[in-house]
């Protein structure tokens, strides 16, 4: 066993952890923050996106020891003081997800494209979330989902979440 | 009370939505139980092999491994039932055992169980299991296996036939063809797709020792008929003792209508373990393991006139159905898929028949369409083929051979129940203006001078939704053998709270909010007031599910006929508030008053109340607004569409880009139009990747080659472009409503839209036909070989 300390979604946590947990296995089943998803074994689906010192990551190519001393938000600490991410709305606005189970990578991907490239073309949103996976929307309402948070973070001036 | 807006025809964003974009859903591998434990499944490498002995020591001495079970030890449950045994299915219906024991029949055969404290250590214990294989011939091809000196896979399926099945008119057909002007002929690959919901499968199984009880929490479509299949049929028990849960289900897409080993298996060992056990599948389990779809051979012919009419249609299917048979696997390759060939023409003289066939593979069953999509594949190529060899515009042959808005109800001659309703012509034109097909011949010839491929692609498509009427599918020998309606509660809380209980269940549907539009404004009462509860055996009524795209159109009737019901009961303790003869109140907005005097009504608020309390009541009416319906249709619905793909190839390297995509498509009255686009969307983009990306392919040794995510070409979003959507609308007279149902036409209507175009860019090669999916290697080499 190795001790790890994460600070994760704000709040720090000391874990004893095999030198092999998967950072997912270790948020997941340790931590009980259960937003981020398992959808494959060979880091394809995005599934499992969270973001590891402001940088998104699939959580299931990380080991849980490698994250040691980070800062990791999950799909759970996007919303703040109860006011939904504009990602999150732009989602639900323009039903950008059918099951939802992709949704949470797939949200946190896309604010990290935000955060590189506010402004966005269709295309740069499309090539931006090459690694994310959808089985239900053909992706043509989250390009819109993205768009939506876009002009909302621009027009509001400020990047709210973080 | 306020004027309630009407809900239906509105583009509400979904009730569903809240807890999934926070990460706060309920999926089944985020449930723990106490106590619970982890499977892990050992899956024959070998895709034909005996099993001479399994070697469990070394693997039961890991420190956390609880227990190891193998397929002997589980011969006190029966083999999983196949349920839908259609297609003439006769003693030779092979279905898989919780694990198999003796022999494995293909790679991915579940041998031997090992139950540990965690997933890792379970997954530890895998590889200290010891096999003894003996591999055995293997073929995964469906027509080789039919063929002499094929490898066997069970003694009472002679050439590896599982059934062979026709419906249609043989002798007719035959003399259409041999009087024919013009016939064409072809073999079309329906190629194996594996269905990848992004959440894979799994169970989780708690067992009661007191009382006997088990509670599986399942990634299921359908957990009541689970419910129903593993008590009757593989545990015999009573039914009440197991409740089944499906918690939000990641997409379904078909994989999850099935009754699975895991169910069992992990039943199975709760109760003999006394705890908890939770087995959920890695991605490469579930494309090794989990059922595929497709995978037809079909050789396929078409006849006419010189002029344009169809005047015969010949088809006979090789259908892969893998090791053994899913729970409802012969009804897709036949009822499915024969019954509608004929698609939206009117064709005098058609036949299909259908060979069934076991091969070294996962399972085939139904996916996304399922049958459907052949058909619709088969037909609309083989329109584009006919039209190009007597030189025809392929939008006039359809509109020649369209059947026509007088001819409803329709019967296709191929055994279907009759088509409900439809109007071809509008969605064709409507989508040939939306491409701008007169100007598009111009930009083509001029495109191909210099050297540029473009091509166009129509799909005119009708398919069966709203699957049901029991007096159809439930005919002995070729149906169930079971019904297929659909159930709805309804009951009216006194504080005015609307609680619906359904067997529908959504797993990215929209069902919670489609379905809590139609309460609202048929009770009038606030949509937030009606609450609709699913997936759990235990508090709503028996239903068959979600898939088929039937929820709305049999379900969604179910729930309207329950609403009517309270209704028709809210009048009569209305008129007792009210002193008035019932016959002279109306209900309105959610409220019932006497007919011109609706400042005196009574809000269904207070009736409910009135109800409830039951101090005062009509003489013979009991208290409380509580109804239900179980509904089953007089008819499936059908609905249809045309999508008209374009394509421009490179001519250096074969690759595809799609240029537009238009889809046309009418699932009559809507009901929550931002749902029913997503539904499409969702439907083409499978289209799409069938016709562009996906293969499930096996090698000659029954290795799925395409076994992982990183070799199975699901599409991402920068390999999909924009839907172009609109709709016509003509209502089904099968329901109230008018309805159709969505969920499976963007799926059935496209593939063919991008094929047709595909090899309308390749014509100036003299390319006539192209098998799935047109990668770029493969329309390179079709480009090099002409």
């Amino acid at each position: 066993m190795s001790t790890i300390s994460v600070t994760v979604n704000g709040r720090t946590y000391q874990s004893d952890v095999e030198p092999r947990t998967l950072l997912v296995h270790y948020l997941r089943e340790q931590l009980n923050l259960t937003g981020t998803h398992i959808g494959c074994d060979t880091s394809q689906c995005g599934a499992c996106v969270v973001h590891i010192n402001g940088q998104s990551v699939k959580s299931c190519t990380v080991l849980a020891v490698q994250a040691d001393g980070a800062e990791i938000t999950t799909i759970e600490g996007l919303a703040q003081n109860g006011q939904l991410h504009p990602l999150q709305e732009g989602f639900w606005e323009k039903h950008g997800l059918q099951c939802g189970y992709c949704t949470p990578g797939m949200i946190m991907s896309a604010y990290d494209l935000l955060q590189q490239n506010p402004n966005p073309t269709e295309d740069e949103i499309r090539h931006g979330l090459e690694g994310n996976l959808c089985r239900c929307t053909g992706y043509q309402n989250i390009v819109k989902a993205v768009q939506y948070a876009a002009d909302k973070m621009n027009g509001s001036g400020n990047s709210p979440g973080e | 009370m306020t004027t309630v807006t009407k809900m239906v025809g509105q583009s509400l964003k979904r009730r569903e939505d809240p807890k999934l974009i926070t990460g706060k859903g309920n999926f089944l591998d985020d449930i723990k139980l106490q106590g619970m434990s982890h499977a892990a499944i050992l899956r024959s490498p070998y895709a034909h092999a005996k099993i001479n002995s399994i070697d469990t020591s070394k693997a039961k001495a890991l420190p956390g491994v609880i227990a190891i079970f193998t397929g002997d030890d589980m011969m006190d449950i029966n083999p999983l039932p196949c349920a839908w045994q259609a297609g003439r299915v006769q003693n030779n219906a092979n279905t898989p055992r919780a694990l198999s024991a003796g022999k494995a029949l293909y790679a991915g055969d579940g041998i031997a169980m090992v139950v540990a404290e965690n997933r890792y250590i379970a997954r530890d214990a895998l590889d200290l299991i010891e096999v003894d294989y003996e591999p055995l011939p293997v073929v995964v091809d469906a027509k080789k296996a039919t063929e002499a000196g094929a490898p066997q896979l069970h003694e009472n399926a002679p050439n590896n036939i599982c059934m062979t099945w026709d419906c249609g008119h043989k002798d007719a057909t035959d003399a259409a063809f041999s009087s024919a002007e013009v016939t064409v002929k072809e073999q079309i690959i329906n190629q194996r797709l594996i269905p990848t919901p992004m959440e894979t499968r799994g169970a989780l199984a708690r067992y009661d020792e007191a009382t006997g009880e088990f509670t599986v929490w399942m990634t299921s479509q359908a957990p009541h008929v689970m419910r129903l299949l593993l008590t009757a049929f593989v545990f015999g028990i009573p039914e009440t003792k197991l409740r089944c849960i499906s918690p939000n289900v990641g997409g379904g897409f078909g994989q999850k209508i099935f009754c699975y080993a895991d169910m069992a298996f992990t039943m199975w060992a709760a109760r003999k373990l006394g705890r908890p056990v939770k087995f959920v599948e890695d991605r490469s389990e579930n494309y090794r393991s989990s059922t595929h779809g497709r995978d037809h051979i079909t050789d396929v012919e078409i006849a006419g006139t010189k002029d344009g009419t169809i005047t015969g249609l010949r088809i006979e299917t090789w259908a892969n159905l893998g090791a053994y048979l899913s729970t409802i696997a012969p009804g897709i390759p036949t009822t499915l898929y024969g019954r509608i060939a004929t698609g939206v023409y009117k064709i005098p003289a058609a036949y299909c028949k259908v060979h069934g066939v076991y091969t070294n593979t996962a399972m085939v069953d139904a996916y996304r369409g399922a049958g459907r999509p052949e058909a619709s594949y088969l037909i609309e190529r083989m329109v584009d083929r006919f039209a190009a060899e007597i030189g025809m515009d392929p939008a006039e042959v359809r509109r020649k051979n369209f059947i026509q808005p007088s001819d409803f109800p329709y019967d296709n001659g191929m055994g279907l129940l009759p088509y409900d309703s439809g109007n071809y012509e509008p969605a064709l034109d409507r989508a040939l203006a939306m491409v701008g097909y007169a100007d598009f011949r111009n930009e083509q010839a001029e495109a191909r001078k210099q050297g540029k491929y473009l091509g166009l692609g129509i799909s005119s498509y009708v398919e069966i939704c709203g699957v049901a009427p029991s007096a159809w599918i439930g005919l002995p020998g070729e149906g169930w053998g079971a019904g297929l309606w659909e159930s709805a509660n309804i009951r009216v809380h006194l504080t005015g709270q609307v609680v619906v209980t359904t067997g529908s269940l959504p797993h990215g549907q929209g069902v919670e909010t489609t379905f809590a539009q139609i309460v609202a404004d048929e009770l009038g009462v606030p949509y937030e007031s009606v609450l609709i509860e699913h997936s759990d055996t235990a508090g709503t009524p028996f239903g068959y599910g979600t898939y088929g795209s039937r929820s709305l159109a049999v379900g969604g009737t179910a729930l309207y006929k329950s609403v009517a019901k309270v209704k028709e009961k809210a009048k009569k303790i209305a008129a007792h508030m009210l002193e008035a003869n019932p016959a002279d109140i109306e209900y309105a907005d959610g409220k019932a008053y006497v007919k011109g005097s609706p400042d005196q009504a009574k809000t269904l608020g207070e009736i409910a109340l009135q109800a409830s309390v039951a101090y005062s009541l009509p003489e013979g009416v009991e208290p409380f607004l509580d109804e239900t319906t179980y509904y089953d249709p007089p008819n499936c619905t059908f609905p249809f569409g045309t999508h008209i793909a374009i394509v421009e190839v490179d001519g250096a390297t074969g690759m595809v880009a799609i240029k537009r995509y238009v889809g046309v498509d009418d699932v009559g009255n809507p009901i929550n139009p931002l749902i029913i686009d997503g539904q499409l969307h969702g439907g083409i983009a499978q289209g799409i990747a069938q016709a562009l990306y996906e293969h499930g392919v096996y090698d000659e040794n029954g290795q799925l080659v395409s076994g992982t995510l990183m070799d199975y070409a699901v599409p991402n979003a920068a390999m999909l472009p924009n839907y172009e959507l609109d709709r016509t609308v003509t209502p089904s007279p099968v329901n109230p409503m008018g309805v159709k149902g969505a969920g499976e036409a963007g799926t059935i209507g496209s593939a063919q839209a991008i094929m047709n175009a595909v090899i309308d860019a390749l014509a100036p090669f003299g390319v006539k036909h192209l098998q799935m999916p047109a990668t770029a290697e493969r329309v390179w080499r079709a480009m090099q070989s002409h």
